[in-house]
């Protein structure tokens, strides 16, 4: 059974999907991700869909739902190089995904992590505060 | 029945062909600028040929009767042509009308008793108003098709996306807007930004005349998609009327970035960017 890759970056996880995505992987990519970021302690995600050419609402939804999660584990999504067609589809099956950040490119998408992390860096009053150990222990 | 209709015809299709002829030429409003007379008489010559070829006594009063088939496609193929070449309906009713009259008046010098001529008149009549029938029907038809291209053409011409600078497009967007093309601006729009990399996108509705609450549906519709693809979407060029239907309407818009001209969208493009225009100053020497 195939799985997509998480690639840790630093701070940074790196997933690039390159297939177009079914049900089965989207659930297991979600799960594996989640699971990563409070492994690693990650403070952003970098999501690139730039060949995905298909989504559906439940597509949508695991993106949006990722985008929530990482929130929860205090980590930023980007979703990068979405398509003029995946977008239009996704907002007319009306899934605008409020979670995450969106970006151009994969170039886009880490300054605009690195800026959002450093923006919470200076407002975070706590800075031992680390999520990861609440949640994998 | 004792008049032969179609002998007569057939004897005098020269007749005929320059009766109508002469009745066509004699209308004042003939467009000689779109058509020839050489290319009228050709035309007219065939129309004549087929219809005597067709018409016998048992047709005559059906117009329906499959006889006519050939006919019907030479009026048909003439209408839409006209259609095309601009010509009006009057002309073009004339076209097909001066051919009855011809008719008429040919039957009128060949048969004698006015009950028969009566008989051969009403028939003919009807014949040929449903010829004109299908004539305007196909006409009209060939009028559609034009708006209709033109109308696509109109929706292709109309949503320009242009570079205003690097990493900044702007699409003005003048005429109304409707499901169709929305989905136009929206596809040219996000197809730009992917091709020019911006990360900003200036909609400027100053062309659009109303705003209803279906529009506004669909400009925040562009937003959101734009906002998908990473991408930051103004809308410039709200006129005081239409703020005012906004708001009466109850339409949301606060979560989309407006300006009111262009320029100062430009502005704020320039700020998010971190751009700065400044003008020049001379050192005083």
């Amino acid at each position: 059974m195939d799985r997509i890759p998480i690639l840790k970056m630093g701070q940074f996880l790196l997933v690039t999907i390159q297939v177009d995505l079914y049900d089965r992987l989207a659930l297991d990519l979600e799960a594996d991700l989640v699971r990563m970021v409070s492994k690693t302690g990650a403070k952003g995600i970098l999501i690139d869909i730039s060949a995905v050419s298909i989504v559906d609402s439940f597509m949508g939804r695991i993106i949006g739902n990722i985008g929530v999660m990482s929130k929860l584990l205090d980590a930023e999504t980007v979703v990068v190089g979405m398509q003029p067609a995946v977008a239009i589809t996704l907002v007319e099956l009306g899934l605008p995904l409020k979670g995450v950040y969106t970006a151009l490119n994969v170039e886009k998408g880490m300054d605009l992590l690195k800026l959002k992390i450093q923006v919470t860096d200076e407002d975070e009053t706590d800075p031992e505060y680390d999520h990861s150990d609440d949640i994998s222990e | 029945m004792a008049i032969d209709i179609t002998k007569i015809f057939k004897k005098k299709q020269t007749e005929i062909l320059e009766r109508w002829m002469q009745n066509q030429l004699a209308d004042a409003g003939l467009r000689e600028d779109l058509m020839s007379n050489e290319d009228l008489r050709a035309e007219s010559e065939e129309l004549i040929t087929a219809l005597v070829k067709s018409l016998n006594d048992k047709n005559l009063s059906d117009a329906d009767s499959g006889d006519f088939d050939h006919v019907i496609e030479i009026l048909s193929g003439i209408s839409i042509s006209r259609a095309r070449q601009g010509y009006s309906p009057r002309e073009t009713g004339l076209f097909i009308m001066s051919l009855k009259q011809a008719l008429i008046e040919v039957v009128q010098d060949e048969i004698e008793g006015p009950k028969e001529l009566v008989e051969v008149t009403l028939k003919l009549n009807r014949l040929m108003d449903s010829f004109s029938i299908i004539t305007f029907e196909t006409f009209i038809k060939g009028r559609e098709e034009v708006i209709l291209r033109q109308t696509d053409e109109i929706s292709e011409i109309s949503t320009p996306v242009i570079r205003v600078w690097d990493g900044i497009i702007a699409l003005p967007i003048i005429g109304t807007l409707d499901s169709a093309r929305t989905q136009v601006v929206m596809e040219s729009l996000l197809t730009e930004i992917v091709e020019s990399e911006s990360s900003v996108a200036i909609l400027d509705i100053s062309g659009v005349p109303t705003v209803d609450s279906l529009v506004a549906q669909h400009l925040l519709k562009t937003v959101s998609a734009t906002r998908l693809m990473g991408a930051e979407c103004i809308i410039s060029g709200i006129r005081p009327e239409i703020a005012q239907t906004i708001v009466h309407l109850g339409i949301d818009l606060s979560g989309i970035v407006t300006k009111a001209t262009l320029a100062s969208a430009l502005q704020y493009a320039f700020r998010t960017l971190r751009l700065v225009v400044k003008k020049e100053v001379k050192a005083i020497s």
